[in-house]
């Protein structure tokens, strides 16, 4: 059952439509990737998600049920993707306050922040104030004040910008471990390549609409375009009957692209009746990167606006 | 309603703990009590200096009609002295005739001299020159001074009003206009504290987190409430603080005036036929206790309140649309602040006719009503007046809030431009 769903959701500003008819399912439990380039869309639903924003038409639904904000934002962790802090309060005060906010009562807000200081090592940080942090360390600070009071949902909005990667390691376990224990996590991100590790599903919207949606397996699966790299001891010659077309050659292996009928087999014996020496063979899938700048391309980089006509 | 107390409670903490806080709670009553001490001691020691002038008398009028008194002013005539080297001799300025007539005088000084002064010389001469042609017209001395020291309080005035109460004019409108200045000042001071808090809290982009738990005007009305209440707290204390140090002061007034003003308060029919007898700065003190303070006070914490609560949610909804620079702020307020500076100049011109048309209106008028009617308040406007002030602030504090609520909740999550009022005005259309 989705924990969330969002149903022909539409929200227009008035130079813009922000989002533009989006539907999506996001599985219990899951790690979901909501992807798209600046401006694609991408805060504006998180917002109406969180509660912030009511949409022009559409409807969520949370948990099976219609989204009520007031009620189910205690299920919700989000973290913006501009980290927002009070400056000049100190960091233990300043998490028992943004959880109190979330409804926990002081005396379980205080016992979590412990726990939690004490796994990212911040014990000594409880009576620093903010402005006295360095930006990975407000960063980890802003991540235990948003997953704190254990939400079903946890929304993150590009959580690893301006973290090193120890620390970035450091939050992408603990993601783990929430998502093991039963919640469910949107990364919301324009960079590609942390998505394909992480994430079971991806939704790519661009210029307010959804454009592509499904696993990540799945969506490399219907981009990919049938390249092989083929390694080699010795570099063969080809003549024109191959059963592939070359894409392109390395120092010992060749790039492929099968054609059409044929199948990997038919270009390994090809190879094989040649004489070669394989030493290696595989399949190149796409990087998410190269099918987003693929479905993205030809589109403007930054967005224009546009008159808006309802 | 949980939620808004969070918020409340740290809006409030957060800044009363602060150090600056306790540093104007305590500085600003040291620095009025300083002030007014300062004027006081400055102002009795200049008419308690004495002048010795020299004058040249070629006609013989002068050292008839000017005759030196004990306390502020010496003549020393014809003291061979001219008018460059006067100080040198020790006189405080010289005194001679400009022409032939001799009426009419020039009095050279090294600084120039006081109204004060030059008025005193004058009536002393005039006085004088009047005496003697009554004189002439076969007065005797005696009765001479008769006439004068009878005629001087042979009419006495006081004004009571309905209520048949003493009251002074004077202290009233001085009581009312300290009244509206502190409404005047608290409102800016706290609406800006509002504004700036509401700023922080978009440039800091905490805004967001925040919405994602509390709705926009959970957070708007947190920090207006926990605002007014350091105001509130900020007041209290200085009211605390101002009547410790008066008592104090009190004890090092005068003991003649401490008695003059007990023998009135007593026996206040005595005021009445011969309060000529009691020097001004009793009667003053004696007015100021007689003052309906109960009504003041309550309608001064009222239309506090409502002046802050009316301006400072509008003062949040320019908070909520500016960004990182504070300069653009200052073309967003000026529709806020031109009113409260109209209200603050209508009374400031008016305080003498408490009842005028101007001072009426703009004490019905909620966007200056909480200056202007706190002016009014100790001169004792008719009920009604009061009453309509007051319910009008009332409402006009829930629309504002309204308007501004709708301002803020978009305002407050939109970076990049500052909005226009055009714009403000189609969100709360749109929303």
């Amino acid at each position: 059952m989705p924990i969330l769903e969002i149903q022909n959701l539409k929200k227009y500003f008035a130079s813009q439509k922000a989002v533009d008819d989006i539907s999506m399912k996001v599985e219990k439990g899951s790690i979901f990737g909501l992807l798209g380039p600046n401006g694609a869309g991408k805060t504006t639903l998180i917002r109406m998600i969180t509660g912030i924003f009511y949409p022009d038409s559409g409807q969520i639904l949370f948990d099976g049920r219609k989204f009520d904000p007031v009620n189910d934002v205690i299920n919700i962790g989000y973290m913006p993707e501009e980290r927002g802090l009070y400056k000049k309060m100190k960091i233990g005060e300043q998490a028992v306050y943004l959880a109190q906010l979330k409804g926990l009562n002081r005396k379980d807000a205080m016992e979590k922040i412990k726990e939690w200081f004490i796994k990212f090592e911040m014990q000594s940080w409880w009576n620093k104030k903010v402005e006295d942090l360095s930006k990975g360390m407000s960063q980890k600070l802003q991540f235990v004040t948003t997953v704190l009071h254990e939400p079903k949902l946890i929304i993150l909005d590009e959580p690893f910008s301006g973290l090193d990667p120890v620390n970035s390691n450091l939050i992408k376990e603990e993601i783990y471990k929430l998502s093991q224990k039963g919640s469910t996590i949107i990364f919301s991100t324009h960079r590609m390549e942390q998505v394909e590790e992480i994430c079971d599903h991806i939704v790519l919207v661009n210029k307010g609409e959804k454009i592509l949606d499904g696993s990540v397996k799945d969506v490399k699966n219907n981009f990919k375009e049938n390249l092989f790299s083929i390694g080699f001891d010795q570099i063969p010659s080809t003549n024109g009957t191959a059963p592939f077309e070359m894409v392109g050659t390395r120092d010992h292996s060749f790039i492929v692209m099968i054609k059409e009928g044929n199948k990997p087999n038919d270009v390994l014996n090809y190879f094989l009746q040649q004489g070669a020496s394989i030493n290696s063979f595989n399949e190149i899938l796409p990087s998410l990167n190269d099918i987003f700048i693929k479905l993205v391309e030809g589109t403007s980089l930054s967005r224009q606006f546009e008159p808006v006509n309802s | 309603m949980q939620k808004i107390l969070i918020i409340i409670r740290r809006e409030y903490l957060s800044r009363v703990k602060n150090k600056t806080f306790l540093l104007s709670t305590i500085l600003l009553p040291l620095m009025m009590v300083l002030f007014i001490a300062g004027s006081v001691f400055f102002s009795l020691k200049s008419s308690e200096s004495k002048k010795t002038i020299a004058v040249e008398d070629k006609t013989g009028k002068l050292s008839k009609f000017l005759t030196s008194d004990t306390v502020r002013m010496q003549f020393v005539f014809n003291a061979g002295v001219d008018s460059t080297n006067f100080d040198k001799k020790g006189f405080d300025g010289f005194l001679f005739a400009v022409d032939t007539s001799g009426r009419h005088l020039l009095l050279k000084t090294i600084k120039a001299a006081s109204i004060e002064t030059m008025e005193r010389l004058k009536n002393k001469l005039n006085s004088s020159y009047t005496n003697s042609r009554l004189l002439e017209k076969n007065i005797t001395v005696e009765e001479l001074n008769a006439i004068n020291t009878a005629s001087a309080n042979y009419f006495t005035i006081d004004n009571t009003d309905e209520k048949n109460k003493n009251v002074n004019a004077g202290v009233n409108s001085g009581i009312g206009m300290f009244s509206g200045i502190l409404i005047y000042i608290t409102m800016f001071i706290f609406g800006a504290m509002v504004m700036r808090g509401v700023m922080e809290e978009k440039t800091n982009r905490i805004a967001e987190v925040i919405v994602s738990s509390v709705k926009p005007f959970q957070l708007m009305m947190g920090k207006i409430i926990g605002i007014g209440a350091v105001g509130l707290t900020q007041l209290l204390l200085w009211i605390i603080l101002i009547f410790i140090i008066s008592l104090v002061a009190g004890a090092f007034l005068p003991s003649d005036v401490m008695s003059q003003v007990h023998q009135i308060q007593n026996n206040p029919g005595m005021m009445n036929s011969n309060g000529a007898q009691f020097s001004g700065l009793a009667k003053g003190i004696a007015n100021v206790s007689t003052l309906n303070w109960p009504v003041i006070l309550s309608s001064f914490l009222f239309y506090f309140i409502g002046g802050y609560l009316f301006y400072s949610s509008l003062f949040a909804a320019i908070g909520s649309v500016i960004n990182e620079d504070p300069q653009e702020a200052q073309s967003l307020m000026l529709p806020i602040t031109m009113p409260i500076i109209f209200g603050f100049i209508i009374m400031t011109s008016n305080i003498d006719t408490p009842d005028s048309p101007a001072m009426f209106w703009a004490s019905i008028i909620p966007f200056t009503s909480p200056i202007v009617m706190m002016a009014r308040i100790p001169t004792g406007p008719p009920l009604w007046e009061i009453a309509l002030s007051m319910s009008l602030l009332i409402g006009g504090f829930i629309f504002t809030t309204w308007f501004a609520g709708k301002i803020y909740r978009t305002g407050i999550l939109l970076y990049g431009k500052k909005a226009s009022w055009k714009e403000m005005i189609k969100w709360i259309r749109r929303s």
